[in-house]
This record gives structure tokens, C-alpha cells and sequence, in this order.
């Protein structure tokens, strides 16, 4: 099963995507901003990021980017949770480099879909 | 495998709430005019995680509401609006709004359809007013609707995919064998590969994609399953899907053939929200439990502590194990230790119940901007010791006092600005809040430089209210006390901000009733401060263990003034009020315990036992009792909740030796005092002997 780091400044979200995905097997590390999800990435390595966009101190896009620019993360899967479903908001995380997106709201199935998805 | 998410709604409400102050103090300082990008940023934020948590969590009406003012936020933060008073006045009214929406989910009770509708109305009207961009927004979730219903109506046997990856898409973490992988699982998949555009070896990188696909994929399959399936690559690849058709059908269908470039995948969670709205409301039934929100330092802390009570525990059934008389210091050490980790621990679980003070002063900005704008004053409020800690039963109990003295200050306390000026004071009063430790106590003040209490106008009007006799001459101290007696009202017209029939009696009462007690000190034309006292928790107390006849009872020790050996020459038998005995310069009533508990105490002669001075509700009354004994902590446990509500009586206790001992309540033997025929049912001696 799949190592992933799951970065959200609410909690309950974080509680929820870490129950979820720890209930279909996975290792879960969350993290509550940007930066603290970077810290982390450096000191170890993961299958698989879901980041939030809208974060306090560093953003999930600018996360995305910082990650993308590490070796160990150059074709790391990288999810963005968005709330936007508009195309522009989709680009942005295209051109920050993420994987692939899923839009809020979501439910712990569709969660567990799109990872399933990413994960093969 | 389906997920009760409904776990998680304690969770969200608690950081909505959290959040919605976030946004509540981040609009009251804004800037008018120039307001600070990262200050707007904040706000938006808290709305946008509260739409998104609201949104997963079903609650529709909630997120949609959020989305509103998110959007209007979101203008402000990209400096398409100005920040205006309207706006923020707006926008905390809308804050209002939603704390009274996710309330009402959170209790499971109605909410004020009419006043959502019309502040949303309002918000509404504020962006049609300033932008277009509701607009899209609306058009994002029709496009979804009409995809739905256009993609019924293809069925064709399967799809042509034809896949031409651009040369970076493995770099955007994505990898074709998984999508292929994916397509594999809607139906049979047959691909054809064309390497034709590899590179000699030695050019190869191999982090570039140089393959293109030819897929198909056959099955009774909705378009949309197969667009999802590309739908985070669709800009990083030229796709074509096609529909497969059976020769004979081909005509029919044919302009739905048509190569159409990948449209906006419709977004799921539209039409499965719904049914997770309507799934997690049965789930959610039962009342939520109050929760409290600990850090985890302080959980670490009690961790450490219990490890070192095991040890303390495996050390003593040692000595136990083998004691011999030579022992004796060790068992002493261990029981000391005992005696260290249990108070340590006690120490530590009451800090988890703990919460800053903060919690109760952050609601005061608001209050504060509200009212001086409706009164035409200028405030500045000052706010300090906002993380002295407070037990949280105790916090949640202080805020309505706490209310009514900042009302006051501003209401009767603060002056106009032409008044300020003219007595040479700044036009802008100030009201501190204070708060800091003191003793076993914490200490609450709030302090205006406004007029102070003018004490020839307090004493016209306690004589008015027959609360005093003319004749009287009072110190100032004694006329400052005279507002906290029941029926005063200073407040010459009754304003819609203070003097609602509520008079500092009943703060004083609230107060007491918490074990705290509150004081006035002012100088007129500089200001006044009242003082509030408050025990760190309600649920441990300093206690007085007294005795009558057989029973011991505990008086809280806050109440106490003085303990005396009496002569029964001093004490007067006055006809209605029972014994008095004058005590200084008052006289004061004498309550016999033993009459008030039915027990045989062991002698009925004053002189022989004791006068317990005690004050409550700013009297007094001596209670006789036959002994005094020590002084101790006791856990206090409800009686109401184990048996009924005892006039009198405030809790129970179990003392060192396994006894039970009620707590006395002085207010309650004052009512009793005043009025016998209240008394405690005989039942409860028969009770407490079973």
C-alpha cells in the first residue's frame, strides 16, 4: 500500500481524507500548510501528495512547485483538493505541475477513486 | 466500502466557529480604504475552508451561503473592490448569519429562513452592484446539468481513442500504463502503439514521452467514464475520442461523431452530495457531546505523569509485598511520592479542562464596534491577559456578565466625544479588559476612563427605591456598592444597549453563583473598574469542614469571614427574625444547622459552639455549628445530577476517610433564612442514612 502525504489547514478535512485513505490500507502523514508539508517531503519520500490550494503560509500551488522542483518528486503523483471547478483554477494546478485535481466537495469513495486512479 | 463521515462533524463545526471569528475580528480591522491584501487573504480563507468542509459534509445551505460571500471576498482580495463600511458591515452581518446556520445544524434546529434569504439577498445585490462574476459561477453548475443530459443520449459500442502524449506529460506525474490500466477496467482494450517517433538510444531522455496510442476500447461505456479517464492530461496530449459504431447504426449517429474537443469533465460530487446530504442527517441524530480541544503538550504531560504513578504504584506493592517494620521510611518516601504524583496529575487533567480567556474576550471588538457606532461614540478597546486560562465551565458562564459590564462601561461609563472634550479628556474613551492569575483565583477587570459612578445621583435614587433611608451618611465605597442591591437602575431611560431590566444585582448574583465575587471601585470624572474574582475551576474547591451532631458538612472557604465563640448576652431575640448577633456595626442573623438538617447536635447552648461568620450575595449570616475542623480540597459532585436540586445544599463531597459530606450553599441557606417554608424535604437525611 501506498505511502501519501495529505496537506489541509482544516482538520476536519485532514481527519477525514486520513481516515479514509488509512481504511483502504494506505500510510498516512498530514500536514496543515505548505511548508510543513515541504519539511516533511524532504526528510522522507511518498507515493503519492494531496494538497489543498487555499492554505495559510505556503499555498498547495506554490507546494506543488517547490515539490516539483526536488528530484525525488519530479514524477511524484501530486493531487490538488480544489474547490474550484472552473477551468482556470484547473489550469493554475496544471501549470504548477500536479498530477491531476478532485474537486470539492467530494465524498470518501470518490476520494478513494481518484487515488486508486493516480496509484494504478 | 462506505465511511461514516458524520465522526467528523464535531471536528468541522468546532474549526468553523473558530473560523468564523477568525473572520469576524480579521473584518473589524480592516482598514477602510486601504485595506491590507493578507488581512483580506485571512478572511477569505476561513469562508473558503468553511464551503469546502460545509460542501463534504452535507451541509448544502451552509456552503452555498459561504460561496456568496467568498466570492465577494475574493473580489476584495483581487482589488476589484474597495473596502467600504457598507461592505464590512455587510459581510459581518453575513458572519452572524452563518454562525447562526451551522449552529442550528449543529443543535438540529430551525434556522431563520428569512433572515438568510434577505442578508444573502443583500450580498447578492452587493455583487451585481461591484462585478459580473456571479455570473460564472452559476454557469459552471448548469454546464454540468446540460454534459449529464447530452451524454445519455450516445450509446454506441465502444470508442476510438487516438493518444498523443506531448513530449513533458510524464513529468506532470501522470503515466499512460496507469490510464491504460484504468481503461482497461471498462471494458476489452486493444492498443496499437506507434514508436515511430522514438529516438535513436543514445538521444533518448527518458523522462520525455515519445510514444502515441491507438486505443479501443469496446463495451456498453457512458463517454464521460473515458473522458474522466484523460481528463488531467487533456492539455498535455492531443486526444480524439470517437464513438465506435456498428456499420448499420453509423448514419444515424454520424454527426455525433464528430471529433468534439474534450469537454469540462462534469464534476461528480454535484449530484453525490445530495445523496450524502440526505445520508448523514439520520446518522447525526444524537446530541453532540460537548468536545474540548486540548493541546498536545498538555496530554503529554499527563502521559509522563501517569507513567510516573505506575511506577509509584509498582515501588509501593513491593514494600507491600515483603513489609517488615525497617520498611517503614521507605513506605513513607513512597507514600510521599504518591501524595506528589496525585496532585501533579489532579493539577494536570484540571489544566486540560483550561481554556485562555481569549475565548471569552474575542467576542468584545465586535460588540464594541457595533454599539459605539449606534451611540455615536468613540471606544478604543484595549484587551490584555487574553491567555490567563480559565476553566472552560467557568468561561462559558462568565461571558453574559461579562457582556453586561462592557454594556454598562460603554452605555452609562463612556461619555459623548463633545463631553469628553469639554471636560479636557480625549475624545476617544477607552474600556480595558483585563485578566491575570491571582492566588487560586483568576482576576477579570474592566476598566473605563469614562464619567465613574455619580454617587449623589446612586444615593437620590436608593432612597428614591426605599433601598436606604435619607438620613444615612455613606462613604463612597458604601454608595458604589448600593448598584449591585436588587431593583437600581441608574439609567434615567431605559436604551435599547443597557437597562434591560437586568441589573447589576443579577451580574453579582451570576458571579456568586459561580463561587467569584465582584467588586466597583470608581472616582467620578476619571472612571471606573469592576473587578471580578472568579475560582479557577468549579469543579475542585477550598473547602471548611465543620461539624454538627455526627454529620460533617464543607462551607467553601471563599465565603467564610470568621469563626467565633459567642456569649449568649450578646445575641437578640428579635420576633420574626429569629437571633441576631451583633457583629461590629451590623447585626447579624444566626442560622442553628442542626434545626436546618434535623440532627441531634451536641449541645444547643451557643457558648459552647461555634459561630461560622459566612457572606453571600453581599450578606451575612452566622451559621452555629458544634465544631470547626480542617481545612481541605474537595472534588465536587453534583446533586442534582445524582439525586435533585437540595436548597442549601450546592454538592456533595467524599472526604479523606470515604465519608460523604454535602456542601453548604450560603445563598441558598440566606433564601432558606429569609424564608423557612422553602426547607429542605425531610427526605433527605433518610436518603443520605441509606
Amino acid at each position: 500500500m501506498a505511502k501519501i502525504l495529505a496537506v489541509d489547514d482544516s482538520a476536519s478535512m485532514r481527519q477525514m481524507v486520513a481516515f479514509t485513505l488509512k481504511g483502504a490500507g494506505h500510510t498516512v502523514t498530514d500536514a496543515a500548510d505548505g511548508k510543513q508539508a515541504l519539511d516533511i517531503a524532504k526528510t522522507q519520500s511518498f507515493d503519492l501528495v494531496l494538497t489543498d490550494v487555499n492554505m495559510p503560509v505556503m499555498d498547495g500551488l506554490t507546494l506543488t512547485r517547490e515539490l516539483r522542483a526536488l528530484p525525488a518528486y519530479r514524477f511524484t503523483p501530486i493531487l490538488v483538493l480544489t474547490t474550484e471547478a472552473g477551468t482556470d483554477k484547473k489550469q493554475e494546478g496544471r501549470a504548477a505541475g500536479a498530477t491531476g485535481w478532485l474537486v470539492k466537495p467530494f465524498n470518501p469513495d470518490q476520494l478513494l477513486t481518484t487515488v486508486r486512479k493516480v496509484l494504478g | 466500502m462506505s465511511i461514516d463521515i458524520s465522526q467528523f462533524h464535531d471536528v468541522f463545526f468546532e474549526e468553523s466557529f473558530e473560523g468564523l471569528d477568525a473572520m469576524e475580528s480579521g473584518l473589524l480591522n480592516l482598514d477602510i480604504g486601504a485595506a491590507d491584501v493578507e488581512a483580506i487573504n485571512t478572511i477569505f480563507r476561513a469562508a473558503h475552508s468553511i464551503k469546502g468542509g460545509a460542501g463534504t459534509f452535507g451541509f448544502m445551505a451552509v456552503s452555498e451561503f459561504t460561496h456568496v460571500m467568498e466570492t465577494l471576498l475574493d473580489e476584495m482580495r483581487n482589488g476589484e473592490r474597495d473596502v467600504t463600511p457598507d461592505l464590512t458591515n455587510l459581510l459581518l452581518e453575513a458572519v452572524d448569519v452563518l454562525r447562526e446556520m451551522l449552529t442550528a445544524v449543529q443543535q438540529k434546529t430551525e434556522t431563520d429562513d428569512e433572515r438568510i434569504a434577505d442578508v444573502r439577498q443583500k450580498l447578492e445585490s452587493m455583487l451585481d452592484a461591484g462585478s459580473e462574476s456571479v455570473a460564472g459561477g452559476d454557469a459552471s453548475v448548469a454546464d454540468v446539468t446540460t454534459n449529464k443530459t447530452e451524454e445519455k443520449e450516445a450509446t454506441p459500442k465502444g470508442w476510438k481513442i487516438d493518444f498523443r502524449p506531448h513530449q513533458h506529460l510524464l513529468q506532470t506525474g501522470n503515466d499512460p500504463v496507469r490510464m491504460f490500466r484504468e481503461l482497461e477496467s471498462l471494458g476489452e482494450l486493444s492498443t496499437t502503439v506507434d514508436e515511430s517517433k522514438l529516438p535513436p538510444f543514445s538521444d533518448l531522455e527518458p523522462e520525455d514521452s515519445y510514444l502515441t496510442w491507438q486505443l479501443i476500447i469496446k463495451g456498453d461505456i457512458p463517454k464521460d467514464d473515458v473522458v474522466e479517464i484523460f481528463e488531467w492530461v487533456d492539455d498535455d496530449c492531443d486526444l480524439v475520442i470517437e464513438p465506435l459504431m456498428e456499420a448499420a447504426e453509423e448514419e444515424i449517429v454520424a454527426d455525433q461523431a464528430q471529433p468534439e474537443p474534450v469537454v469540462e469533465v462534469p464534476s461528480e460530487p454535484v449530484k453525490e452530495q445530495t445523496s450524502s446530504d440526505s445520508a448523514a442527517k439520520p446518522a447525526a441524530a444524537a446530541p453532540a457531546a460537548a468536545s474540548i480541544r486540548v493541546g498536545t503538550d498538555k496530554v503529554d504531560s499527563l502521559i509522563n505523569l501517569v507513567g510516573e504513578l505506575v511506577i509509584t504504584q509498582s515501588m509501593l506493592s513491593q514494600i507491600g509485598d515483603n513489609f517488615t517494620e525497617e520498611m517503614l521510611p521507605q513506605l513513607i518516601d513512597g507514600l510521599a511520592q504518591l501524595e506528589r504524583n496525585t496532585r501533579e496529575m489532579q493539577e494536570g487533567i484540571m489544566r486540560i479542562r483550561m481554556l485562555p480567556i481569549s475565548f471569552a474576550f474575542n467576542r468584545f471588538p465586535r460588540l464594541v464596534h457595533d454599539m459605539s457606532d449606534k451611540m455615536g461614540k468613540k471606544v478604543n478597546l484595549k484587551l490584555s491577559g487574553e491567555q490567563t486560562e480559565l476553566d472552560k465551565t467557568v468561561m462559558e458562564k462568565i461571558g453574559d456578565p461579562l457582556v453586561h459590564l462592557v454594556r454598562n462601561s460603554l452605555d452609562h461609563g463612556l461619555e459623548m466625544p463633545d463631553v469628553r472634550a469639554a471636560a479636557g479628556k480625549n475624545e476617544t474613551g477607552t474600556i480595558h479588559l483585563n485578566a491575570y492569575h491571582q492566588g487560586g483565583n483568576i482576576v477579570i477587570e474592566i476598566k473605563d476612563d469614562g464619567a465613574g459612578l455619580n454617587e449623589d445621583k446612586i444615593y437620590k435614587k436608593a432612597v428614591e427605591r426605599g433601598l436606604i433611608n435619607g438620613s444615612e451618611i455613606l462613604s463612597p465605597e458604601k454608595i458604589h456598592e448600593l448598584i449591585f442591591l436588587p431593583g437600581f437602575s441608574t439609567a434615567d431611560v431605559v436604551s435599547d444597549i443597557s437597562g434591560r431590566g437586568v441589573g447589576m444585582d443579577v451580574v453579582r448574583k451570576n458571579i456568586n453563583s459561580l463561587g467569584g465575587s465582584v467588586e466597583v471601585a470608581s472616582k467620578q470624572g476619571e472612571g471606573s473598574s469592576f473587578i471580578i474574582r472568579l475560582p479557577l475551576t468549579l469543579a475542585i474547591m477550598d473547602g471548611q469542614t465543620i461539624r454538627v451532631a455526627d454529620e460533617n458538612y464543607i462551607v467553601p472557604l471563599i465565603s467564610i469571614i470568621e469563626s467565633l465563640e459567642v456569649k449568649a448576652s450578646d445575641i437578640k431575640q428579635v420576633s420574626g427574625r429569629g437571633e441576631l448577633y451583633p457583629l461590629r456595626d451590623e447585626y447579624v442573623p444566626i442560622i442553628r444547622l442542626y434545626d436546618v438538617f434535623g440532627v441531634e447536635p451536641d449541645t444547643t447552648d451557643v457558648e459552647e459552639g461555634l459561630l461560622v461568620v459566612v457572606e453571600g450575595e453581599g450578606q451575612k449570616i452566622g451559621l452555629f455549628v458544634d465544631d470547626l475542623l480542617g481545612q481541605q480540597q474537595v472534588v465536587i459532585k453534583s446533586l442534582e445530577t445524582n439525586y435533585r436540586k437540595v436548597l442549601g445544599i450546592s454538592g456533595a463531597t467524599i472526604l479523606g476517610d470515604g465519608t460523604v459530606a454535602l456542601i453548604l450553599d450560603v445563598p441558598g441557606l440566606m433564601t432558606l433564612y429569609r424564608d423557612p417554608s422553602a426547607a429542605i424535604p425531610p427526605q433527605i437525611n433518610d436518603e443520605r442514612a441509606a
